[in-house]
């Protein structure tokens, strides 16, 4: 610790380009962070899917129906224990903006198939007996200051009119990633109104597995069963439904990625300039410091001790502005699933700050140690 | 007593035998010493004097390891240094030689307090006694009241003597110093060379000097001229 006094000292000898490259770093990871936190949002259903959970779709589409007469053949399949269906409402609220997911639910088994989206008991009660009653997840409401009683008209796109929903519950997730944008109602309600054409008919299945070993031979069974008919269907687990999901709006992983990259490689660049440049004008200083006793190690873990310090700092900087921008909430107001920081991006975020770091130091801090007393004297 | 004979017996502090140094530079070899031979007892004071080019630095760089010779011997305090690995040689060089430079070559970012106290952080010296020590050194040159001063705020003058007092802070065997009035007013240089002459003097300390000087010189206890990549004797003081 003795040698800090001269790290930092050498840290602090140009304030302002201190300040401009601890600067990039933090710029670099605070957009780094505000990326994590965005292919979080559309990643986290695949994160956080049930393994016991399979979804069955339209083999043609997601957006194709299938018919509600499966939910029991389904339920007759040898490990499958509870069975529920969702259909896409597709609604919109005062302005197409205001977007937030809209499901006609199986007010049966919802809460058995997922439990980890939990409803106060009284107010699951109030939504069983209320016809035109919706849950809400706490976001949304929280995004609309809705509340329990509040009655809130919705405009169909694919199912005509406006709906009246009365706000009977407000459910939220156990764990942080868990959706709380839906908004769901009874499907009797929307078999109700819905045209002669879509009566009958529902979205998807979700399929809860007695146990996930199972998955692979019920996905087979349940698809085999409906093979050749006019609704055929395509089964898979919850986490590979999400991932599928999320490929539909892009590849957001591979665009996260690339722009990361270039990030990074544009930081590496600056840093590693800077990083030369305050080795090269100190050469002299350099050669002394060898002259009067310290190794060629000591010079070499120096640099490199300046540089890592100027990326932690920075890194720190950045991803704590990401993080208080996402305590300050989601500026999308709720059209993500979830704006959080996820612990690991934080993690990834400073591992590659390091590395950039240790990068940019290395050549300088390798042309610090090889560099010859004499020769360095001499240019003085 | 300095000898270039080659004569000097095995208690000379600085022992110096057939020392060569030739460089290559653009396809030509450039044979800057020839043979040298050198003895230096503890608490001479010795100047080395000679045209531009004629190699006295780079035997002051020989001399405290900074360099290695093409052949030749040199022996410091019993230490052979000339074929030392460069990590035995840096240890050497804290523990047996002090440098004093032309341009003072101090650190700008730290204060003199700092720029003496250098040499002692690869010590196991506490914080306490690498003080104390910095406090005697900085004492010794007359530089107390100004330890927490940066280089920008001294003069030339008086960075020299934080240079010397970095050079002595640690008690080394010798003291090499190049040029070490030669960036300086006659005054201060006066004032360096009463310094230098002190240490001489008073601590004992053994020095070896490079000067185009012949002021400087005169302060030396011998002055050798260097020519044509060997010594000659010109005599004591100012025989320059």
């Amino acid at each position: 610790m003795k040698f800090r006094g001269l790290i930092f000292a050498n840290l602090f000898r140009k304030k302002l380009r201190l300040a401009l490259t601890i600067g990039s770093f933090a710029v670099a990871l605070f957009l780094f962070g505000l990326l994590a936190v965005v292919k979080g949002a559309f990643s986290q259903g695949v994160e956080i899917a049930g393994v016991d959970r399979l979804v069955v779709i339209n083999r043609v589409s997601l957006i194709q129906p299938l018919p509600f007469s499966y939910r029991d053949k389904i339920l007759r399949l040898p490990g499958v224990k509870l069975v529920t269906f969702d259909s896409w409402f597709g609604g919109i609220y005062q302005d197409p903006k205001n977007f937030f997911p809209q499901f006609a639910i199986d007010d049966e088994n919802q809460r058995q198939v997922f439990p980890e989206l939990e409803v106060p008991e009284v107010q699951w009660k109030a939504f069983l007996n209320d016809r035109q009653g919706a849950i809400v997840g706490a976001s949304t409401a929280k995004r609309f200051q809705w509340k329990v009683g509040d009655r809130v008209p919705i405009r169909g796109t694919i199912y005509a009119g406006t709906w009246e929903f009365n706000i009977d519950g407000i459910y939220q997730g156990k764990r942080q990633a868990d959706d709380e944008t839906q908004f769901w109602f009874h499907s009797k309600y929307l078999e109700e109104r819905a045209p002669v054409e879509a009566k009958g008919l529902i979205g998807w299945y979700t399929v809860k597995l007695s146990s996930p070993d199972d998955a692979l031979r019920i996905s087979r069974a349940i698809d085999e069963q409906f093979a050749n008919s006019t609704y055929e269907t395509h089964t898979d687990t919850e986490k590979s439904f999400a991932l599928g999901f999320v490929k539909q709006m892009g590849n957001i992983g591979f665009l996260m990625t690339a722009i990361g990259t270039v990030v990074f490689f544009t930081l590496l660049l600056v840093t590693g300039n800077t990083m030369a440049i305050a080795v090269r004008e100190r050469t002299a200083e350099l050669a002394i410091l060898k002259a009067v006793g310290f190794s060629d190690r000591f010079v070499l873990l120096m640099v490199m001790a300046e540089s890592l310090t100027i990326a932690v700092v920075g890194a720190a900087l950045g991803l704590g502005l990401a993080k208080v921008f996402t305590l300050m909430g989601d500026p999308t107001h709720g059209m993500l699933p979830l704006f959080i920081l996820p612990p690991q991006s934080v993690g990834i975020g400073l591992g590659i700050a390091l590395a950039v770091g240790a990068i940019s130091g290395l050549l300088p801090a390798v042309g610090a140690m090889r560099l010859r007393i004499v020769n360095a004297l001499r240019r003085v | 007593m300095v000898r270039v004979d080659g004569r000097g017996d095995s208690s000379s502090l600085i022992r110096v035998r057939g020392l060569d140094k030739k460089y290559q530079r653009g396809g030509e070899e450039i044979h800057v010493l020839q043979g040298l031979n050198l003895d230096v007892d503890k608490g001479d004071f010795v100047a080395f004097m000679g045209p531009s080019g004629s190699g006295k630095t780079t035997l002051l760089n020989l001399l405290g390891g900074l360099d290695v010779p093409s052949s030749g011997q040199v022996v410091v305090a019993g230490d052979e240094i000339t074929h030392m690995s460069s990590g035995r040689l840096t240890k050497w060089r804290a523990r047996h030689v002090g440098f004093i430079f032309q341009m003072y070559n101090l650190i700008p970012v730290l204060t003199a307090f700092q720029n003496v106290e250098l040499p002692l952080l690869l010590t196991s010296l506490s914080k306490a006694e690498r003080r104390r020590h910095v406090e005697t050194a900085l004492g010794v040159v007359g530089l107390a009241d100004r330890m927490d001063h940066y280089p920008r705020q001294l003069s030339g003058g008086q960075e020299q003597r934080v240079t010397i007092a970095r050079a002595i802070v640690s008690d080394p065997t010798f003291l090499l110093c190049d040029e070490p009035t030669g960036d300086l007013d006659r005054k201060s240089a006066d004032g360096t060379m009463d310094l230098i002459q002190q240490l001489v003097k008073q601590h004992g300390k053994t020095v070896l000097m490079v000067t185009h000087d012949p002021v400087a010189a005169r302060r030396a206890d011998v002055t050798l001229h260097l020519d044509k990549g060997v010594l000659v004797e010109a005599g004591a003081g100012g025989a320059a």
